[in-house]
């Protein structure tokens, strides 16, 4: 009987039907997909995207030159020299990010111990000629100037957790 | 009369149905493989040999990358493995994270395996909706760690942080606005354990329709039932593990067999299959998928009602809160000295395996007593796998080989290393 019955199945297509039933009924659902680039999915405020250096609110840049984020870098991507400045800080005179080599893993961010380096949503960028994959500290900056605003928010969101 | 010879012929390192850069010489006799060798080596990157010049930290980056499908998994035995070295045990909220994205990890693998062997057999619809479901969990991938696949999580002694409160919801937008943008943020309005309530009380319906495209389809049975049959006893021969060796019929699990984290505590089932060809296989995984969302549905619950910390106490290990780093002299220090030598490992050896949704997924860790692993070995379950390649497809059509390759969810990070 269940031989018959199974066959009866097979022949009407049904497993098929069913399939395709689902298939159509997603042909009439609103879609999933968005359009990008004039719309984005959201971005958590931890997201760890093109890295960037900030400056106090005063304007004077945060680094201190210790180096942690050189020292602790997996990826070899970050090359610091520093230099005493004319007040007696001590600031870095070359701060290079190699974004060939950067692995987005965070550990700059998490190490610095004056919030200066951070890794900020951008995730989105080109280059036109291979030496400009290393990212200088002036552009670093500017960088961090640009999104200096969403930076803080997002640090303070997440100040409890960290 | 013409001599008849076998034609010898290369599949990959660059065909679609290869996933990632397996090289294959199958030795034809005109439709069917006689014999199939597979050459692997084309994403070796070292990993290993990297990790011996790195502070045990470092290497947690480099982890992810080995199964790049399966982040969270690989993360968890490397870091099993150093807390075993240090003597140090992550606290119960930290066990129960871990064990959460571990198997929304395994949910983000087999939805990855499903789209991309059903695509390899011609089935294309689904692919787009395993990869719908997958936007969603990389999005708790990346409220919790900053990134949607290479999390750097998971730390020795806890998870760097814990999970937060809230979700980044969508924008309004020209297309998405109202109802639309309503519908869309439905799930992102609370934290993100509501987000992953959600998406597990959802879940059971999307695998029912994954179901109902592939399970009774007749073609998807053509192309897998009786096909890469592995019989237990070889299947335990060849070191098969993970759904593999559970559609052989041996219900081996490390979660079940040697629980670790959070498992022993939670009530899950280990589906086996019986005949141990694709299908099997196949069906094992489908159920796996419902029984982690039964897993994460507990998980949730749990840390619901048990707030606490998700380091342990111990800043020779694990570097102190920001907070606390930026006031007090010792805990400067402590973050200095974490983040510049990291931290010493008493001498000794240990492995330490999980249950990755591919199968044991270990690392051994061999210490000299300094802040640098001596030597890191990696146990990769698909390297094991993918030995058994010639056994499997033997016999077999080439269109057949897709079906194998599929089944057995290679992926070329953690075969090269």
């Amino acid at each position: 009987m269940s031989a018959i019955t199974s066959y009866l199945k097979s022949l009407a297509l049904l497993e098929l039907l069913g399939g395709m039933r689902v298939t159509i009924g997603y042909f009439f659902k609103p879609k999933f997909t968005i359009m990008y680039p004039e719309e984005k999915t959201p971005k958590s405020n931890r997201f760890r995207g093109l890295l960037a250096l900030r400056r106090y609110p005063n304007g004077e840049e945060r680094c201190i030159a210790c180096k942690l984020c050189e020292a602790v870098c997996p990826a070899l991507a970050i090359t610091i020299d520093s230099e005493q400045r004319d007040d007696g800080t001590r600031r870095t005179t070359r701060f290079d990010i190699d974004l060939f080599k950067c692995i987005f893993c965070g550990f700059c961010e998490e190490s610095c111990p004056v919030d200066s380096i951070v890794g900020t949503d951008v995730h989105e960028y080109h280059m036109e000629e291979r030496s400009e994959s290393v990212i200088t500290k002036p552009q670093l900056l500017a960088l961090g100037d640009r999104l200096e605003q969403q930076l803080a928010a997002d640090r303070q969101q997440d100040a409890p957790y960290r | 009369m013409a001599e008849i010879r076998n034609y010898t012929m290369n599949f990959g390192p660059q065909h679609p149905a290869a996933h990632g850069v397996l090289r294959l010489v199958l030795e034809m006799d005109g439709e069917v493989v006689r014999h199939a060798d597979p050459h692997i080596g084309l994403l070796h990157r070292g990993t290993e040999k990297l990790a011996e010049s790195k502070p045990y930290n470092q290497s947690i980056a480099y982890m992810d990358r080995l199964d790049y499908v399966s982040m969270m998994c690989n993360e968890h035995a490397y870091v099993r493995s150093i807390e075993q070295l240090l003597g140090v045990e992550a606290p119960i909220r930290a066990q129960y994270i871990r064990t959460m994205f571990d198997e929304i990890t395994r949910i983000l693998n087999h939805l990855m395996w499903l789209g991309t062997h059903a695509l390899d057999l011609g089935a294309m619809t689904l692919f787009l909706y395993a990869f719908r479901e997958r936007e969603q969990l990389m999005d708790c991938y990346e409220a919790v760690s900053g990134a949607r696949l290479h999390a750097t999580y998971y730390r020795p002694g806890g998870v760097y942080r814990d999970l937060p409160d809230t979700m980044p919801q969508f924008r309004e937008s020209k297309w998405t606005k109202g109802k639309g943008l309503k519908q869309a943020n439905e799930w992102r309005s609370g934290s993100l354990l509501d987000f992953i309530e959600a998406f597990a009380q959802d879940f059971p319906t999307r695998v029912a329709e994954y179901e109902t495209l592939l399970t009774d389809n007749r073609i998807w049975k053509q192309r897998t039932v009786g096909i890469g049959e592995v019989s237990p006893e070889r299947a335990l021969q060849l070191g098969f593990t993970g759904p593999m060796l559970r559609g052989s019929g041996l219900a081996w699990d490390l979660r079940k067999k040697q629980p670790y984290a959070a498992y022993a505590d939670l009530d899950f089932d280990i589906p086996v299959g019986t005949n141990g060809d694709c299908y099997d296989r196949y069906l094992v995984r489908m159920e796996e998928l419902t029984q982690s969302n039964r897993i994460i549905q507990q998980c949730v619950t749990w840390l619901r009602s048990n707030p606490g910390p998700v380091t342990v106490d111990n800043h020779k290990v694990v570097p102190p809160s920001r907070q606390s780093m930026k006031e007090g002299m010792e805990n400067l220090i402590h973050h200095f000295k974490l983040f510049t030598e990291g931290y010493i490992v008493p001498e000794g050896e240990a492995y330490a395996a999980v249950e990755a949704p591919k199968g044991e997924f270990g690392a051994y860790i061999v210490s000299d007593g300094s802040n640098k692993p001596f030597r890191l070995h990696l146990r990769a379950p698909g390297f094991a796998h993918l030995s058994a390649m010639n056994e499997m497809v033997k016999g077999h059509m080439l269109a057949d080989v897709v079906a194998v390759i599929g089944t057995q969810d290679i992926v070329f990070g953690e075969i090269d290393r």
